[in-house]
């Protein structure tokens, strides 16, 4: 069971009280109209799939209801940090500087 | 390498087994191959046969960083069906279905499969109706599909409890009769000694570190933990990691990798006799020859290569065996683990060419890739012969998800798509 930090509620809570919602930093488009299948097809679909630490989103769902994005390293699936949706990318390698 | 045949079990047995040949052998790489392929599981493996029997290559290296068979190919629950709704899935997985019927007698290797058939169980009346569906689309592509009432799936399979007061009660079955299992590593074991006596080198414990290029961009060879390997093709399966292989070539493919769990009982006698799946209360679970149930659980809802997978999902999978089929509730369960799968938006596999020349892919197989091994591995192989997809895997393209000819099975299919 991994234990999920909710930055907004200031929390860590069971995982069953959330849910996932994808990698994370993806920007929606700003002018849908002048995207390319390319940049459809990266927009939609590609992700990047880390095997290490990985920015990604989840939701507060049986909670605050609210998405924040989490910091979390995917081999050992141990969160190193949670942050406010819409703050910036927090500095990997100070995150990941207590893993070695 | 001894043939499998009733004499040749005589002979060894006079002598106590002790003289029996190693069935591959432990191969070191060479400088350079025709083939190079990443990935020792069934479908690399399968790929690697095929190319020896069917295509004449034979200067072939199957290359993994474990030992063969020891990724997803010994994870899965052995399931084995075709009923898929849309027609592209219908004949690729058909085609499968329609190899593995003889794939013992051809691999001279028993990879126990045995058709004893695959129960959908509907319990709402969206179930009956997505079911019914799929049995009509299936026949009307070939594939074998029949609805039953619930009468006549508690007759084909007794454990299923069909009261009408369970908390989903069941409305009724779609039944796939040439669907069934077979024995996971006796699959990867089979090609593998086919292919190695036909010359394939298997090369265990020795990471793909990178694909090499050339200054044109085409593929030069592979960087491994044993050195460089030239080859003038590269195939890549490698399942849950084929997102770090394949970026080593600049190539992005549209895959999150998850795992997917399964566990076993105890053993106990004969009691279940077919491959029953509820995508409802998302339950499936059929019994091996050795006696235990095997019980598919879901994915993790989170990117993950921790080959573990989290707890919740085991008690969930556990509480929906213990209403569907009321007997085993009091079953103990022996051990769980986790495959690390590949998931395309889609849920359907991707198989064929890249924008990188020579170098092929098949990935994205998710939750339901050993089903498909010897289908999968035979349009594969050749794919990477001839440089063009097989008629079957045409549809199955990196480039959809630009052009958006998606097949979306992903609503549409078994319980984990």
């Amino acid at each position: 069971m991994l234990l999920i930090h909710c930055p907004y509620c200031d929390e860590t809570l069971p995982e069953l009280e959330f849910t996932y919602a994808g990698e994370a930093h993806i920007a929606r488009p700003e002018n849908p109209s002048e995207m390319s299948d390319e940049d459809w097809q990266e927009f939609l679909f590609m992700r990047s799939n880390v095997k290490g630490p990985y920015h990604e989103r989840w939701r507060h769902f049986h909670g605050c209801g609210r998405y924040f994005n989490a910091v979390r390293d995917t081999v050992s699936d141990k969160f190193l940090t949670t942050y406010k949706a819409g703050a910036p990318r927090p500095d990997l390698a100070s995150l990941t500087e207590g893993l070695k | 390498m001894t043939r499998f045949n009733a004499f040749s079990l005589l002979k060894n047995a006079l002598s106590g087994h002790k003289n029996w040949t190693e069935q591959w052998p432990d191969s070191q790489p060479k400088d350079e191959y025709d083939v190079v392929i990443v990935g020792a599981g069934g479908h690399g493996l399968g790929a690697a046969y095929y190319l020896a029997t069917q295509h004449g290559i034979t200067n072939i290296a199957v290359i993994d960083k474990g030992w063969l068979g020891g990724g997803n190919t010994g994870r899965n629950t052995t399931i084995i069906r075709s009923n898929y709704l849309y027609d592209e899935s219908a004949r690729l997985f058909d085609h499968s279905v329609d190899l593995w019927q003889n794939l013992s007698q051809e691999l001279n290797y028993n990879v126990m499969y045995s058709n004893r058939g695959v129960l959908m169980l509907a319990h709402n009346v969206h179930d009956v109706q997505s079911f019914k569906r799929h049995v009509h689309a299936n026949r009307l592509n070939g594939v074998d599909n029949r609805w039953l009432t619930p009468e006549e799936c508690k007759e084909y399979c007794p454990p299923i409890n069909i009261s009408k007061n369970a908390r989903y009660p069941v409305m009724g079955g779609a039944l796939q009769e040439r669907a069934g299992t077979a024995r996971h590593d006796a699959v990867a074991w089979g090609y593998a000694r086919g292919a190695a006596m036909r010359g394939v080198d298997i090369i265990q414990n020795c990471a793909v570190t990178a694909i090499r290029r050339n200054p044109d961009g085409s593929v030069a060879g592979v960087d491994t933990a044993k050195g460089f390997i030239k080859a003038k093709k590269v195939a890549v399966s490698a399942s849950g990691h084929n997102t770090q292989v394949m970026a080593t070539a600049d190539v992005r493919l549209p895959l999150e990798s998850m795992p997917l769990q399964a566990l076993v009982s105890e053993p106990v006698k004969p009691v279940f006799p077919c491959v029953v799946m509820s995508n409802a209360v998302h339950a499936y679970c059929s019994q091996s020859d050795k006696g235990e149930l095997v019980i598919g659980s879901g994915t993790d809802q989170y990117v993950s290569y921790s080959q573990r997978g989290g707890l919740p999902l085991i008690e969930h999978t556990v509480a929906a065996i213990s209403e569907v089929f009321p007997i085993f509730n009091r079953m103990r369960m022996l051990r769980k683990w986790a495959g690390i799968t590949d998931n395309t938006p889609d849920r359907s596999p991707i198989i064929g060419k890249t924008p990188v020349k020579n170098l092929y892919v098949n990935c994205g197989w998710g939750t339901g890739g050993f089903k498909a091994t010897p289908g999968s591995a035979h349009v594969f192989a050749w794919t990477i012969a001839k440089d063009e997809p097989h008629p079957i895997n045409a549809p199955f393209t990196l480039d959809r998800f630009r052009t958006g000819r998606l097949i979306d099975e992903a609503a549409a299919a078994a319980v984990a798509h």
